[in-house]
């Protein structure tokens, strides 16, 4: 094992003892606790219990036994998998990795004492903290809605019940009738993700009540992937689709979840299900350790460390990175740079130079997938975008369906690397 | 037209009939040479022919799957089915290229399947050529087409630092997995170290076509690419 010479600089005495006793944290073995158990908190609990071969002690906070990916989520609402698929336990990152899984909230943290509490009363101790929380919803941000509407108006942007929920709505919708979405202002997690699911929603629709029709609000003026699903829409649902921005509105929505009704700029809008997927923020526990400014969790790229305090690691759609998007793949991707330079800081294990990469593919009717993607490199500043490509309008069928395909494997293969 | 004298030849396989003759009534084998480039990206074949990242196809045909020799590993799936007596004969390899996967679920094939029967007639037809008796391998180069990019002799030589490979291997795993499973995204574990080197940099000079790919090769420096190689090579 090397030693980490930036911790021991002028401390000779000390780096011969730590040259015959490696382990120099006083308690045993350095304890890393991982609060949230997603795209970012599970992988990196894997990378770092499997690369240090059982030397780092490793705890998850999770408080759900099983994660339901909201990626592929939009796949599930189209009918084209089981919520069952989507699911995944901790066990084998338990019994596997020899993980410490505890499903509990994470309640509070003690920066100064360098501790965790739990909602059930526990105090975990850490030497490195990993925060992979998601995102809250900003208070106030769709007016007339909170999360006491959600089981009227779903958000469906956690998944599980919530994408369970919305299904059974539309699928409940009247013959003809009108399903709504109010779709989130920037920055949100998944930028594709609103219109992946109008995509869905609306393949549904043509199955199970072919005349209804899908207002979708959308406060922003561009969005992702938009000649890409554009041209999709028009081709594959014609006439089903209407999309109100902000130049008519789409900015000054307001929803009366007990009427059923939006109200754009005035004009009340009669709807029988209603997708509300408001304004974003860090997940709470990270403005609960006072490491946030603003709505998001500042952090260096070139670790992925909080740039408020060193001792905490914020992965995921939490951060405020630079130019990556808050996707299930970014977030995997920044959990693989923070386990080897927590590796290196606690175990003085090699540091290489952070990499970090992105795809989102969107499937926009049956075996037709789109995808975008980008790679990344750390400033000083930020995470900044190197290089990037995008699927075109008027791609053949074939390729389409090559890229659906792949989305398939690439599922298969970050749950894997999530969850072993 | 084919279609009947693909009747015919399978008859004659049937009448225990080899040679030359019937080869040249399978399809027909300059257009299947072309149709090879396809394959030959992995697959090597005629005087010379190697396993690389798939095994050489010398004498495939009345070949027990799975018995490229000893240096080739094949999946668990074709191995089992080479021991149950699976052999390649024009019937079999016609299913399994039309297929692969619908043959060998867990094929290491990394092949989507050759739809068009006369495709595959015409493929077949020019393998045949390699196949006719043991002794008769006519003595042309090896049909992997010289490689797809010129690499200079000293990137070929760099050791890959495998430690490093590993790290950066990580990025790949968010799609490839580490069992080498192979579905809708290609296996890349146990590749000879250099067929990965020479397709990562065909990524990179943008010869080979996949964007995801082209993005991810294009910023890997040549001992970067080296690293990932000596790595994914040694994995099980
Ligand atoms: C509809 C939809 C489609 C999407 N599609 C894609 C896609 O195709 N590709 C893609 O890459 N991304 C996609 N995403 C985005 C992706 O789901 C997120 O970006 C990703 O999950 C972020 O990972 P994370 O680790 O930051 O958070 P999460 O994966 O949300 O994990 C956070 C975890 O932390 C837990 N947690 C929160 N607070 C606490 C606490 N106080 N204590 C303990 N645990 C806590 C939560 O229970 C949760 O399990 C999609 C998102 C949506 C909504």
């Amino acid at each position: 094992m090397k030693l980490n010479r930036r911790a021991f600089i002028g401390t000779g005495v000390a780096a011969a003892a730590a040259l015959q006793a490696p382990m120099v944290w006083s308690q045993g073995r350095p304890r890393v606790v991982v609060v949230g158990g997603g795209a970012g908190g599970a992988t990196v609990a894997r990378y770092l219990a499997k690369d240090s071969q059982g030397q780092i002690d490793v705890t998850l906070v999770e408080p759900t036994r099983h994660y339901y990916t909201c990626f592929f989520s939009n796949l599930y609402i189209g009918g084209f998998r089981d919520i069952a698929s989507i699911g995944h336990s901790y066990g084998k990152l338990a019994a596997e990795y020899g993980i410490n899984v505890v499903h509990d909230w994470a309640v509070g943290v003690d920066r100064d004492a360098k501790t965790v509490t739990l909602a059930g009363g526990a105090v975990l101790p850490y030497d490195r903290l990993v925060l992979s929380p998601g995102i809250d919803f900003v208070d106030g941000s769709v007016p007339g809605w909170d999360v006491s509407a959600q089981n009227k108006m779903p958000h469906a942007y956690k998944a599980g019940s919530q994408s369970e929920l919305l299904k059974a709505q539309i699928e409940a919708m009247p013959q003809g009738g009108r399903f709504a979405m109010i779709a989130p202002p920037n920055p949100y997690r998944c930028p594709p993700g609103p219109y992946e699911r109008i995509s869905m929603v609306a393949h549904l629709l043509t199955q199970v009540n072919p005349t209804a029709k899908i207002l979708l609000v959308d406060p922003k003026e561009k969005f992702s992937k938009q000649a890409l699903f554009e041209e999709g829409w028009a081709r594959h649902y014609p006439g089903m689709i209407e999309r109100i921005g902000p130049d008519f509105g789409g900015d000054k929505v307001e929803v009366r979840p007990d009427a059923m009704e939006v109200v754009i700029d005035g004009t009340v809008e009669k709807v029988d299900a209603c997708n509300v997927i408001p304004g974003q923020k860090a997940g709470r526990i990270c403005e609960m350790a006072g490491i946030t400014e603003g709505n998001w969790a500042p952090v260096t790229g070139y670790t992925m460390q909080s740039r408020v305090d060193g001792n905490i690691y914020v992965l995921g759609d939490a951060t405020a990175q630079g130019d990556m998007p808050k996707s299930g793949y970014s977030a995997n991707s920044q959990a693989k740079v923070a386990a080897m330079a927590i590796r290196g800081e606690l175990m003085g294990s090699s540091v290489f130079p952070a990499k970090y990469s992105n795809t989102c593919w969107s499937l926009i009717a049956p075996e037709d997938g789109v995808k975008v993607g980008a790679a990344y490199e750390p400033t000083d500043e930020k995470i900044a975008s190197v290089s990037s490509f995008v699927s075109q309008t008027g791609e053949d069928a074939a390729l389409r369906k090559q890229t659906y395909e792949e989305s398939l494997g690439w599922y298969a293969g970050i749950t894997t690397d999530m969850f072993g | 037209m084919i279609r009947s004298m693909l009747n015919l030849l399978l008859t004659g396989f049937l009448l225990g009939g080899t040679g030359a003759a019937q080869a040249e009534l399978l399809g027909d084998a300059a257009r299947g040479e072309t149709l090879f480039r396809d394959c030959a990206s992995c697959h090597q074949v005629g005087a010379g022919a190697k396993n690389r990242v798939g095994p050489q196809l010398n004498d495939i045909f009345g070949r027990k799957a799975a018995s490229a020799g000893e240096d080739y590993r094949y999946s668990k799936g074709l191995t089992r089915m080479g021991a149950d007596g699976l052999v390649w004969t024009f019937e079999t390899l016609n299913a399994y290229i039309e297929n692969p996967k619908a043959l060998v679920s867990d094929t290491r094939m990394a092949y989507r399947g050759m739809k068009d029967e006369t495709d595959r007639a015409d493929l077949l037809a020019y393998l045949r050529g390699f196949s006719a008796s043991p002794a008769n391998i006519p003595e042309s180069q090896p049909t992997a087409r010289a490689s797809e990019v010129e690499l200079p002799p000293e990137t070929l030589a760099i050791v890959g630092d495998k430690a490093y490979g590993e790290y950066l291997s990580s990025e790949c795993l968010t799609c490839h997995q580490r069992s080498g499973a192979n579905e809708g995204i290609p296996g890349v574990v146990g590749w000879p170290v250099e067929d990965f080197v020479i397709a990562m940099h065909a990524y990179k000079r943008q010869i080979r076509p996949h964007p995801v790919m082209q993005m991810m090769a294009g910023r890997l420096s040549d001992e970067e690419i080296a690293a990932l190689a000596a790595y994914f090579a040694e994995l099980e």
